[in-house]
């Protein structure tokens, strides 16, 4: 064979709303202004949320978290695209999807407090519980894509993760197998350009990661991970080949974390106030409003409104929260879902552990008034996790 | 000789700035250990007096971590690699199963594995899924490697100079509950290793023996003190320290001359090491027992969610319970 050169699939990049809230006509995907206010209610929704519940999480009252705060055009864009029969299979930072596919207020805390009760209402809603083990998951969106090719459904399945992720194995496995198997996939990483301390470059010395998909034979795509019409469209074009039959495709929405990894991190060890400045003239939300005033879509009245309101509920969702959290739900229900049955030793266990919780309120972070009298430690008194 | 009063994390980056000075060898790596100092900053400043070649922040990648730590020790470097939390370790546990523990073996020698895979273990601190398990007995169950758990920052430091030290592969699991809630003296000046494979008595008695380690230890001890004080209780407690190789010597010793004996532990009740220590006492000191064994365990379920985790992590009325069931027979 004589010297020559394999040429490689080009990556796309797209990006249609600026900093500025001006906007790319030709490229501007066709929405109403319902459709519009519904997606920014949704993105200051959840900055707002987390943002609450950072204060919470500061006062004691809820666990470590991970706040997506400037992330909000990569996942309500996306969300916007998704419809009920597709598949979302998190990671754990979309909150914005989370709440796009109906997770109430009330969950969200109840998740923060530290309660599986939280997740009791997901089946049959195509959103598989987040997925902790970075990467773990798309190896799942191989499968649920598998499955939807079998059964010859117009549906897809849509994997998020990080930047960080795509250095694990699992990332790579799974989209190869989705290129060899032609599946109905959508990877969707928000590279927010940091996994905790390690930053992209030390995380890849690739010129992207969206041209990752190249080597898989599965399309690669970079948007703009902070304008919500670039994502929406990226995730809607990826959505109809999937749901055709075309395969899988891998978007990178370029994004920032604006805010710390968890609770429990602080990135001024490791990143410089000119990075964070330099990303807050980018930030979605503001954008994205801009455009929506120069529309005469939203005024300055309009907004208040809407946050009044958004406050409001962000209020109630938490009182609902604390409510369960001091209704003395059981403390051992957790046993009554490792297996279909429960083993005869595991009833032991479980019947021995009631009798040692017994008038003792063994509910973490439930109220002075239902903490009353018991040895348990209140949220807030106990030493946080670091990550 | 003189002291400093440091908790478990000041004891453990202290003991890893002597190795490093040591044995110019000697390397970190992991994820977020470098400029980060660790998500619980057990690595903190090592990158200052070391550089960035021997505190090392890799991609987000735990079988290459370990792995690539495999190599650098078949190849002659002592790596320290740092794994976040115990509950990522599975995504390179194939190394650990394949490579690590049986490179001795199935070169005859020719190639060890003198490396030391470290992680935060265990629950109590209000964490997020998957950052709480005590899983220490899937790795007892790999012979070839060294499993080590302190209970305390003076043996923390020892242990962890002697498993930089080993030429044995050595996973050390590190309690994160206990990482700052205890404060001990060190004797800084002192070049302190505690031996591998060797339990310690953290308290000599003749009435009963208690056998636990890591975070167990401190809840153990604090729900005998009233009584010690008070009931004149006389318990032996033992701290295993090293749960693989486990020290028979220390335990049948005790059993023999107590006769009575509870296993705490927090790891899921099947197959925790109490079953271990159970079925060696049976061997080798059965005639010895005057009443059952009990054991106080993690139950046989996943961790729950940090709201109901007090129910899951053995606790003083717990223990209490156990011991005077074993007293009373
Ligand atoms: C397999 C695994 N290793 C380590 C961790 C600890 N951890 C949690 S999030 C994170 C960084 C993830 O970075 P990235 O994928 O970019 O997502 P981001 O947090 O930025 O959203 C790490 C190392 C984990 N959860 N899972
Ligand atoms: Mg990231």
């Amino acid at each position: 064979m004589p010297k020559g050169t394999i040429t490689l699939e080009s990556i796309e990049t797209l990006s249609i709303l600026d900093e500025h809230g001006h906007v790319d006509e030709k490229l501007l995907p066709k929405l109403t202004p319902e459709e519009l206010l519904k997606a920014y209610r949704f993105m200051l929704f959840g900055r707002r949320l987390d943002e609450q519940a950072m204060r919470y999480q500061r006062q004691g009252r809820i666990g470590t978290f991970g706040p997506n705060i400037g992330q909000e055009a990569a996942q309500v864009g996306s969300a916007m695209a998704l419809a009920d029969q597709d598949w979302f299979i998190p990671s754990f930072r979309e909150l914005g999807v989370w709440l796009w596919r109906g997770l109430s207020t009330q969950a969200y805390f109840m998740g923060h407090m530290g309660f599986e009760d939280a997740s009791t209402n997901l089946k049959g809603a195509g959103n598989l519980p987040m997925a902790v083990p970075v990467a773990t998951q798309c190896c799942h969106a191989a499968g649920i894509a598998w499955g939807i090719k079998i059964d010859k459904k117009k549906a897809a399945a849509v994997v998020y993760f990080g930047d960080g992720a795509t250095s694990e194995g699992s990332f790579h496995e799974a989209l190869n197998f989705c290129g060899t198997m032609h599946l109905p996939a959508v990877f969707f990483c928000q590279n927010n350009q940091w996994a905790i301390s390690t930053p992209l470059k030390k995380q890849t010395a690739s010129g992207s990661l969206a041209q990752k998909a190249v080597a898989y034979g599965v399309k690669g795509v970079q948007v703009d991970g902070n304008d919500v019409f670039a994502v929406y469209v990226a995730a809607q074009e990826a959505l109809e080949r999937a749901r055709n039959g075309k395969g899988a495709t891998l978007i990178e929405a370029l994004t920032f974390r604006k805010s710390v990894h968890t609770t429990a991190d602080d990135p001024t060890v490791y990143r410089t106030i000119e990075e964070e400045r330099l990303w807050e003239s980018k930030d979605p939300l503001s954008r994205f409003k801009k455009y929506l005033e120069s529309k005469n879509f939203l005024n300055e009245k309009k907004n208040h409104e809407l946050e009044e309101k958004i406050a409001q509920e962000i209020k109630q969702g938490y009182e609902k929260a604390e409510e369960f959290r001091n209704s003395n739900p059981d403390p051992l229900s957790y046993f009554d879902y490792v297996y279909e049955r429960m083993p005869a030793y595991l009833q032991w266990q479980k019947e021995t552990a009631q009798s040692q919780c017994m008038g003792r309120n063994m509910i973490k972070g439930a109220t002075e008034a239902a903490v009353a009298g018991s040895g348990a430690a209140a949220v807030g008194q106990l030493e946080e996790a670091a990550d | 000789m003189s002291t400093k009063r440091l908790t478990m994390v000041e004891s453990l980056n202290l003991a890893l700035f002597e190795e490093m000075r040591r044995d110019p060898n000697v390397l970190v790596l992991g994820e977020d250990v470098g400029v980060n100092g660790g998500v619980f900053r057990v690595t903190k400043d090592l990158i200052k007096e070391f550089g960035a070649d021997r505190s090392v922040d890799t991609p987000l990648a735990e079988e290459a971590i370990i792995g690539a730590s495999f190599g650098l020790a078949v190849y002659g470097k002592r790596p320290v690699c740092e794994i976040q939390f115990d509950g990522f370790i599975f995504e390179g546990f194939d190394q650990i199963e394949s490579h690590m523990r049986r490179i001795r073996m199935r070169s005859r020698g020719s190639f060890t594995c003198p490396m030391v895979l470290r992680a935060p273990c265990g629950g109590g601190i209000r964490a997020l899924e998957h950052h709480n398990e005590s899983a220490e007995m899937l790795y007892c169950h790999i012979p070839g490697v060294v499993v080590v758990m302190p209970s305390g920052p003076r043996n923390a430091r020892a242990l962890l100079k002697a498993s930089i030290r080993s030429n044995d592969p050595v996973i050390f699991f590190e309690p994160k509950a206990i990482y700052r809630s205890i404060r001990e003296d060190i004797p800084v000046d002192h070049d302190e290793v505690a031996p591998l494979g060797k339990a310690h008595i953290a308290r000599p008695g003749s009435q009963f023996t208690v056998i636990t380690y890591g975070p167990m230890l401190k809840v153990t001890m604090d729900a005998l003190k009233k009584r010690i004080e008070e009931k004149n209780w006389d318990p032996e407690v033992i701290d295993l320290l090293t749960l693989s190789p486990l020290d028979n010597e220390t335990i049948l010793e005790s059993v023999k001359k107590t006769g009575r004996v509870v296993i705490v532990h927090e790891a899921p009740r099947t197959g925790g090491i109490a079953a271990e220590i159970i079925a060696r006492i049976n061997e080798f000191a059965f005639f010895n027992l005057q009443a059952p064994i009990e054991r106080v365990t993690g139950w046989d379920t996943p961790y729950p969610f940090f709201a109901r985790e007090l129910t899951y992590i053995p606790d003083a009325p717990r223990i209490m319970n156990a011991i005077e069931n074993v007293l009373k027979y």
